[in-house]
């Protein structure tokens, strides 16, 4: 049986119906706002101007985004081969442990950008191998990868703690965080390009050189996925596992293969905070970024094309946000994570509401792009 | 002329653009047997759905006992005495016989009671219909035939008059075909009306005494069944006369190919269906595996072409072994010139999401021809699936076409044209025409003999005894996971019938 | 005795932290035995704590709590029938979106309304399901074994942690003893045969999630009424998740999700107990392992134990008639 929902021009297909999923989760978000007696359309205004109303706030923006990027594309790629990776936010809170390692060992001896690459490397490993445990029990053992990330989140949580306060604190430290990084240990930040538009940003400003690495990894994934052999192999285990059995694909290989990339992307977005901003590892600096991969995947659609202005609208929330709570006390931050959910409810698992609805706009207006009220074929 | 007990007028309905009913005119007698035959897709679902109040009709009247009915739910159908015989059997498969007869009829919130009415109901129509079954039993442990028989028990249970069978003997072997064609014929004597849905004509000329063909969505032509011949039937069911015989020459088979021995296979219950199973297929010949679905034929395919794993028993393909019994990867067999059309072509055949030129590379897509290192060689990979769209006259002859937007006949010829264009040693091959319109069934057949005819070995699994009969040089049987008897093409449906249903030699000739 | 003492102490914590589970594992099950899964029981039982807190807090009645956690936890529910059920959306996905929602506004709105950085106001003793002290309890106090574990372990719990295991028998009886629950099993496991059966498969799997949406709101209360004494942001921590892999774990049959959600209980009874006091050859264990204990566990479990562990048929897959 065909699919239900057929023909629609591709823009209202990718545009229009995604861009009305967003405005109804916004507007279900903005009663959230009325409800703690605020006003939402104030709210909205100091959200975009705090976001992008200065070269400062671009530069957090495109700071919280470059966040999101990371975890989206992990998502995402974990989607492709029907797989739900909700672990991204105890993968990258993990794969600190690997740019901690590296940055703590080299920065006093080697330069960033001996560093940088090195640091890459930690993350993607450490990233990858907080996945390596779900994705094997679920291709071996048929545990619940959903389940068993969600719990590797929590497990992660205490691991963490235990390193931060137990192991890598320095002596005499009473913070749980690892000791700051000199300058090996440091990005160089990205202010200056915005300064070159003209932009004012403050030296302090975090976006920095990670940016760019989660602009190329966006293409990384658009080739992996749609380019090479290993993407069809995934793509064809996303949409039929049984497909994948009579072409010879190895489930079992392909699930670990899909989630130790999906881990490692997760993973590299601990570079960003922690090489680019912070220069030390300390308690939650994920603060969420791994869910929010969930939500940015989903408005997206798992592609590199979607992902990267869903994430610099979640990063436009996150720095937005910020602002917010300053001219609201009533509104934290945690108004993302319930706009996140409202975007995961209305892109993700309502994402067909509006379609009949639209499909019956278009026919009114051409009857023939939707492929209804067309002529009667001619009996044979 | 008897009492209409329903009589459809003017139905039509449509699923998007495709028009399945298109204005149905209908009467069927009370007290009769009557069977509608067309070909799959021709609407004779559709419209016993819109009967049952599974669907609405989009326009057009149901008459029910001379009265306008509204039937628009199956409650309304089942008020109004219509019971209907799914052809996928609408049964909760964990539940023992008596739980699924009373689902949807208890009579009150607690079951107690419930269960003790039906189980001296059931008791009742056992008598009256001769229709055994243990109530107690779990429905997954049962034989087909009698799952079917509590489908149609469920619908005596409800009171049913008129009682729908939509292709009731796809599953049944012809000794259990003839079993339900009897109780059928008790069931009219007691007064019922029965609809018979099929598109197997020997049916029709046994059991029916009005006819309806179907065709397009439309009713073609009424006839009264002793008034009218099978080779009429067809060619109103088609619209134009078909060959029922494929033109072929006599095979000329040379070594052997593909050797099975002693192969066992277990499904994945652990359920053993294919049982100590030997054979050979030479180069140069079509072998056909005869049987009804669910006799170990599906198993056997997988674990020949890698998908399942067997349990015990050797595979030869040019005489090298192949690890049926441990890491078997059907990529290998691949290399090896082991080609496979499996049953299934919307999950397994085929990933339905993708372009058309993706799937011509399933399977095939760590083939050097396709690839540039790591990366998929695009140009390569269309200008090839463009290629074999014109030499198999796939239409619409778009490689970048969402495969789910082919029709089934197109579908099948995609994966016929990846599995044969590799020039493979082996074929094998399963379901090749269901759900296939009768032009691509033609040139599906010519392309198997085809086949045969440049060398190839050719296993093919079909549950069609026809297709089996006409594209076969030796056929087997298969009955409950074991070959119980090889023939030759012109033995008679009738003996290959006896053997399907298990039915031995010497008991046969008794 | 000392020894008695200690066991009782633990066992006694066994119950009272398996409660909240249990009900979340039986909300869990009258869903998915209906063919919906459900993720987000960790969602709703955060919404009904916090629901359960804010309305006890405000009317000082901890059974206005306990209606307000119910409502709130079955409005979520009807959320999530309405995505996977009427629009046929993925069910995991909207659990999820349902966990991020719940966790973000029991936040926002507890600040705003309470103003204690996302908790709120401590209950009174009225705002709060009190111990029960079942008949005869004192008097048998004192007598070895029987009496110690009459009154040390299965006296002294709060109302809700008796409706909790009254309710697995009752599950049981529901499931296999009415039509409600033939019909729920069926549409489960085949929801074309229950359509035609004359059943609508919508109203029936609306109904399971009500069933689940009112369990969840009673764990919820549980936790924010009687365990403790008010909501505290995140007080579910994972307890969803866990119900889930205890349901998975006793195969989606009632009694079996008993023992199990037990079992998770006392592993967590034991490892508070075990904080701190060194353990004979490893020594002292750092808090941080204990506290990931269940966790761990839970994966082991999913990974180990379960082996065939067959979900209802049609579990996960929205229906939609076929042609």
């Amino acid at each position: 049986m065909s699919s239900p929902y057929t023909k629609l021009p591709a823009w209202a297909d990718y545009g229009l119906i995604p861009l009305i999923n967003l405005v109804v989760a916004f507007a279900v978000a903005g009663l959230v706002v009325l409800l703690v007696g605020e006003n939402p359309l104030r709210a909205a205004i100091i959200l975009v101007d705090g976001a992008f109303g200065s070269g400062n706030g671009l530069a957090y923006t495109l700071y919280y985004a470059t966040n999101f990027i990371f975890t989206g594309l992990a998502v995402a790629v974990a989607f492709h081969c029907g797989l739900f990776n909700i672990g991204g936010e105890g993968q990258a809170y993990i794969a600190g442990l690997g740019v901690a390692l590296v940055c703590l060992a080299f920065d006093h001896v080697l330069p960033w950008w001996l560093t940088f690459p090195l640091a890459i490397l930690g993350a993607a490993a450490f990233g990858a191998l907080w996945a390596l445990i779900p994705a094997w029990l679920q291709a071996k053992r048929g545990s619940h990868i959903v389940i068993t990330t969600i719990m590797f989140n929590f497990i992660a949580a205490s691991v963490m703690v235990y390193m931060l306060v137990d192991v890598l604190k320095p002596l005499g430290s009473m913070a749980p965080q690892t000791r700051q990084f000199v300058e090996g240990g440091q990005l160089p930040k990205l202010g200056w390009m915005l300064a070159e538009f003209g932009l004012k940003v403050r030296p302090s400003a975090p976006l920095n050189l990670s940016f760019l690495l989660a602009l190329l990894m966006a293409f990384v994934v658009w080739i992996l996925i749609w380019r090479t052999r290993l993407g069809y192999e995934i793509r064809t285990m996303g949409f039929s596992p049984k497909a994948a059995r009579y072409a010879g694909i190895s489930e079992a290989r392909i699930i670990i293969i899909t989630m130790l990339i999906s881990g490692a992307l997760a993973g590299m977005m601990a570079l960003n905070p922690i090489m680019g901003d912070q220069h030390n590892v300390s308690l939650d600096f994920v603060s969420g970024a791994g869910f929010v991969g969930i939500a940015v995947a989903l408005m997206g659609r798992s592609h590199p094309a979607g992902i990267v202005p869903a994430a610099i609208l979640f990063g436009m929330l996150y720095q937005g946000g910020a602002e917010l709570a300053f001219e609201m006390p009533n509104i934290s931050r945690d108004m993302i994570v319930i706009i996140q959910g409202l975007v995961i409810l209305f892109a993700g698992a309502l994402e067909h509401m509006f379609r009949p609805w639209v499909q019956a706009v278009f026919a009114s207006f051409s009857p023939r792009s939707v492929g209804i009220g067309q002529p009667k074929k001619e009996a044979a | 002329m008897a009492e209409a007990a329903i009589e459809l007028v003017g139905i039509n309905k449509s699923f998007g653009t495709v028009h399945a009913n298109r204005d149905i005119n209908l009467v069927i007698e009370r007290g009769s047997i009557l069977g509608i035959v067309g070909e799959n897709g021709a609407g004779k679902s559709t419209l016993m759905s819109i009967l049952y109040g599974f669907y609405q009709a989009d326009s057009g009247e149901i008459k029910v006992g001379g009265r306008p009915a509204s039937i628009r739910t199956p409650n309304d159908a089942i008020a109004l005495g219509i019971g209907m015989v799914h052809q996928h059997f609408m049964l909760v498969q964990n539940f023992t016989v008596i739980e699924n007869i009373i689902l949807g009829a208890e009579n009150e919130a607690l079951l107690k009671r419930s269960i003790a009415n039906a189980r001296s109901e059931l008791e009742r129509l056992e008598r009256e219909y001769g229709l055994e079954v243990d109530p107690d039993a779990i429905i997954e442990e049962l034989p087909v035939g009698l799952q079917q028989r509590v489908e149609i028990l469920k619908a005596l249970y409800r009171g049913a008059d008129i009682l729908i069978l939509d292709e009731p003997t796809g599953v049944l072997t012809p000794a259990e075909a003839d079993h339900l064609f009897r109780i059928l014929g008790q069931l009219k004597e007691q007064g019922k009306t029965i609809v018979l849905i099929t598109h197997k004509l020997r049916e029709i000329m046994a059991i029916t005494e009005t006819v309806a063909v179907m065709r397009q969505g439309t009713i073609v032509a009424t006839r009264k069944t002793s008034d009218t011949t099978v080779e009429e039937l067809a060619e109103l069911m088609v619209g134009r006369r078909v060959l029922l015989r494929v033109e072929k020459g006599a095979a000329k088979p040379a070594g052997v190919k593909l050797s099975v021995s002693n192969l066992t296979v277990r499904d994945s219950r652990g359920v053993t269906m294919v049982k100590d199973v030997s054979f050979d297929v030479r180069a140069g010949e079509i072998v056909g595996i005869a049987g009804v679905a669910g006799n170990g034929q599906s198993e056997l395919l997988e674990a020949i072409s890698g998908i399942r794993r067997a349990a015990s028993g050797t595979v030869l393909l040019d005489g090298k072994p192949i690890d049926v019994t441990g890491h078997v990867d059907p990529g290998e067999l691949r290399d090896r010139g082991l080609a496979h059309v499996p049953e299934d072509r919307h999950h397994v055949g085929l990933v339905l999401a993708f372009e058309e030129s993706e799937n011509s590379i399933l399977g095939y897509h760590d083939k050097p021809q396709y690839l540039k290192g790591p990366f998929l060689d695009l140009d390569a990979i269309r200008a090839d699936a463009r290629e074999k769209i014109a030499k198999f006259d796939i239409r619409p002859p778009n490689d970048r076409l969402k495969t789910a937007n082919f029709s089934g006949g197109n579908q099948q010829k995609i994966v016929l044209a990846r599995e044969m264009e590799q020039d493979p040693g082996v074929l094998v091959v399963g379901q090749p025409t269901r759900g296939v319109d009768v032009g691509a069934i033609e040139f599906i057949h010519k392309q198997l003999i085809a086949m045969r005819d440049s060398g190839k070995a050719v296993l093919l699994v079909s549950v069609e005894l026809d297709e089996i009969r006409s594209l076969s040089d030796r056929i087997l049987v298969m009955f409950d996971g074991r070959i119980v008897g090889e023939r030759t093409p012109d033995a008679t449906e009738g003996e290959l019938g006896l053997l399907m249903a298990g039915v031995e030699k010497q008991e046969a000739a008794e | 005795m000392e020894l008695v003492d200690a066991i009782i102490n633990v066992l006694n914590s066994t119950i009272r932290l398996s409660v909240p589970l249990l009900l979340a594992c039986l909300a869990g099950l009258y869903s998915e035995r209906a063919g919906v899964f459900d993720i987000g029981l960790e969602g709703k039982m955060l919404a009904g704590a916090f629901a359960g807190a804010a309305a006890a807090a405000v009317y000082g009645s901890a059974w206005i709590g306990l209606v307000m956690a119910v409502l709130v936890s079955v409005g979520l529910a009807l959320v999530h029938g309405f995505a996977s059920i009427t629009h046929r959306g993925n069910q995991i996905v909207s659990g999820v979106a349902i966990n991020f929602i719940a966790a973000g506004s029991t936040i926002i709105l507890g600040q705003a309304w309470f103003n204690q950085g996302g908790r709120t106001p401590s209950l009174p003793a009225e705002g709060r399901f009190g111990a029960i002290t079942l008949p005869f309890a004192e008097q048998l106090r004192d007598v070895p074994v029987v009496g110690h574990i009459y009154s040390g372990l299965l006296s002294g719990h709060s109302l809700l942690a008796y409706v909790a295991f009254l309710a697995v028998p009752f599950t049981w009886w529901v499931l296999f003893r009415t039509r409600f629950g033939l019909r729920l099993r069926a549409v489960g496991e085949n929801p074309a045969a229950v359509d035609t059966a004359g059943i609508s498969v919508t109203w029936l799997r609306y109904r399971a999630v009500i069933c689940t949406g009112i369990l969840t709101g009673l764990a919820g209360s549980y936790m924010a009424l009687s365990q403790n004494a008010g909501f505290v942001k995140d007080m579910t921590a994972g307890r969803g998740y866990i119900a889930l892999a205890a349901l998975i774990f006793a195969k989606w049959k009632p009694v079996p999700a008993m023992f199990a959600c037990l079992l998770f209980g006392f592993l967590d009874a034991l490892s508070i107990r075990l904080q701190g006091t060194p353990l004979p050859i490893v020594g002292r264990v750092p808090v941080q392992f204990m506290q990931a204990l269940p966790y761990v566990l839970t994966v082991i479990l999913l990974a180990g134990f379960i082996g065939k562990a067959i979900p209802p048929r049609a579990g996960g897959v929205p229906y939609v008639k076929e042609r």
